[in-house]
């Protein structure tokens, strides 16, 4: 055990980049995924075919082909990704800015892949609002946007908090992948480097990178719970 | 087709322009796509050739056979891992399952028959095997299944044991599914009205047949969507074999890659067999979420929450998410 004591910067290290990928990767997945689900809703027949169009790809795809596209596809295309430089973020998540561009591709990855998740939970939300607040907002003369940003999305939103909630734990365990596609030293590419490596007994190792993902994924679970229960009360 | 919503109303002229223009710039933007796929990946002359969608759509190509011969295998070794992964993780995870919700009653039980340290003693075991419970589940719920597939591959060698890449995987997937299976089983469980345990209990049923016969049939239709979802995603994840270099389609797309240097076709094929399958098991699904629902009606239990009043297509299974 003493190796986690002894490596504890290591495995501090990529905790810190894991929790940089999340962050950001949540924040990128939020705002795509909101726009698809608006898309989704939409009264316009092709636009909602879009957001169907990719929901289905992206749920109905591992995230392994989609991280693999982004790392070793997107060059071939000659791509760097190099808009996702963004001047303030990359000074404060220095990665972002780095030349090794396996950082952003394994963002662009991430973001993509959730962000059909995302989609389908603010869909869920929406979908648990009863259909008369759509239909008396309608009656009012309210047009689909204002129909949607003063009636049917407040009240969504206390239904697809849990479901978001899931797919965030989901990404945080899904950006375990990212260290297997060339971005170094977060948590699962650490326990690569420590056991292969540099030969460290394997055992303290798992569980130091173990309490790493745990960190992130058991307290945000528990979170839910409470909300989800806090929600079945009011709603009785 | 999808349904109706009432968020807006027959679309009006206004609406019918926004949807001439959205669908000409949508079919502006897939065309570009599709060009961007086919034509811009070009040899090293700079010239558009077969060269590199040939292997894979050109029957008459070298390589055709050959790459299809071994995508082929690679589809059999997914399915063949996938297949296992789902039945072990589906006897684990209904055990598992089970296993909590009988603790849960027994921590309700005073064990009021036997000699009162004897009952404390076994209200105390109980208790402390449903923490431990809780406590694994929670922490290979909470673990990422890449890990899991990774620790099981490099751990296992390191106390002896070592077995076929196909074990380490199936081992790996049944570990992490089985507790999410045993966690939607056990929802699906205490989703069911009290009325019914009591209802078994009043008719005489013991514990174990109250769970066989009354719990898990409508345990089980409850938990359907959710389950099948879980499947779905037990199939996207084996695609992490390519970690542990098992023989998967990812993984022999990537060793096709290596040779003919074609990275965007192979990943186009790979992911068009990915979706394909999913997409249809995912339909299947909704299939029989469908005839059961219509079980249901007849059999005359008692009411779900009927599904939320559709604003938009109906929402596709439960949150399975890999």
């Amino acid at each position: 055990m003493s190796v986690i004591i002894d490596r504890f910067d290591v495995f501090a290290g990529g905790f810190w980049l894991t929790l940089q990928i999340c962050v950001l990767a949540a924040i990128g997945a939020l705002v795509l995924g909101a726009v698809v689900a608006v898309l989704r809703i939409s009264p316009v027949p092709p636009l909602r075919a879009v957001g169907t169009a990719y929901v289905t790809v992206f749920r109905n795809m591992p995230l392994t082909v989609v991280m693999f596209f982004a790392a070793f596809a997107l060059p071939a295309l000659g791509s760097n990704a190099d808009f996702l430089r963004i001047p303030v973020l990359d000074s404060v998540f220095t990665r972002l800015g780095t030349d090794l561009p396996y950082f952003r591709f394994a963002l662009i990855a991430l973001v993509l892949y959730t962000a059909a998740f995302v989609c389908e939970a603010l869909r869920s939300g929406v979908n648990a609002v009863p259909a008369g607040q759509a239909e008396a907002a309608r009656s009012l003369g309210m047009t689909f946007t204002q129909n949607l940003w003063h009636v049917v999305l407040p009240q969504s939103w206390k239904a697809s908090v849990v479901p978001l909630g899931s797919v965030i734990i989901a990404m945080i365990k899904n950006s375990a992948l990212v260290g297997f596609f060339g971005v170094v030293g977060d948590l699962s590419q650490t326990a690569d480097q420590l056991t292969s490596a540099e030969g460290l007994a394997f055992v303290p190792v798992a569980i130091g990178v173990s309490i790493g993902y745990l960190i992130m994924t058991v307290p945000l679970g528990a979170l839910l719970d409470r909300i989800e229960r806090r929600q079945a009360v009011a709603a009785r | 087709m999808s349904q109706q919503s009432v968020l807006y109303d027959v679309p009006g002229p206004r609406q019918r322009r926004i949807t001439l223009i959205a669908s000409v710039l949508i079919a502006g933007a897939l065309l570009a796509g599709a060009y961007f796929l086919i034509y811009l990946p070009l040899d090293e002359k700079g010239q558009f050739s077969m060269d590199l969608w040939g292997p894979l759509v050109d029957p008459g190509n070298e390589y055709f056979s050959q790459v299809w011969d071994r995508l082929g295998a690679g589809v059999k070794n997914t399915l063949t891992a996938a297949a296992l992964a789902i039945v072990t993780s589906l006897i684990v995870g209904t055990l598992l399952g089970v296993l909590r919700i009988q603790l849960k009653e027994l921590n309700r039980r005073r064990f009021t028959g036997f000699a009162t340290p004897v009952a404390y003693l076994l209200r105390g075991l109980s208790m402390a095997l449903s923490a431990i419970t809780r406590v694994c589940v929670e922490i290979f719920r909470g673990l990422p299944v890449v890990l899991t597939i990774f620790f099981v591959a490099r751990g296992l060698p390191e106390f002896g044991v070592s077995m076929d890449t196909l074990w380490y995987l199936v081992l790996g997937l049944t570990i992490y599914n089985s507790v999410v299976i045993g966690e939607i089983l056990r929802s699906g469980m205490e989703g069911l009205p009290p009325g019914q345990r009591e209802a078994a209990a009043s008719i005489g049923l013991s514990a174990t047949q109250t769970t066989m016969i009354v719990l898990l049939p409508q345990a089980f239709r409850i938990m359907l969507p959710a389950l099948i979802s879980q499947l779905v995603v037990v199939l996207k994840d084996t695609s992490l074999g390519f970690i542990i270099s098992y023989e998967e389609t990812l993984n022999i797309g990537k060793q096709i890659i290596g040779v003919l240097s074609n990275p965007i076709q192979v990943y186009v094929v790979i992911a068009v067999l990915f979706i394909v399958v999913n997409y249809s098991l995912s339909k299947l699904a909704h299939f029989v979420q469908h005839r059961l629902s219509r079980g249901r009606k007849t059999a005359g239990l008692p009411a779900q929450q009927p599904p939320p009043a559709a604003l938009t297509a109906q929402s596709e299974g439960g949150g399975g998410v890999s």
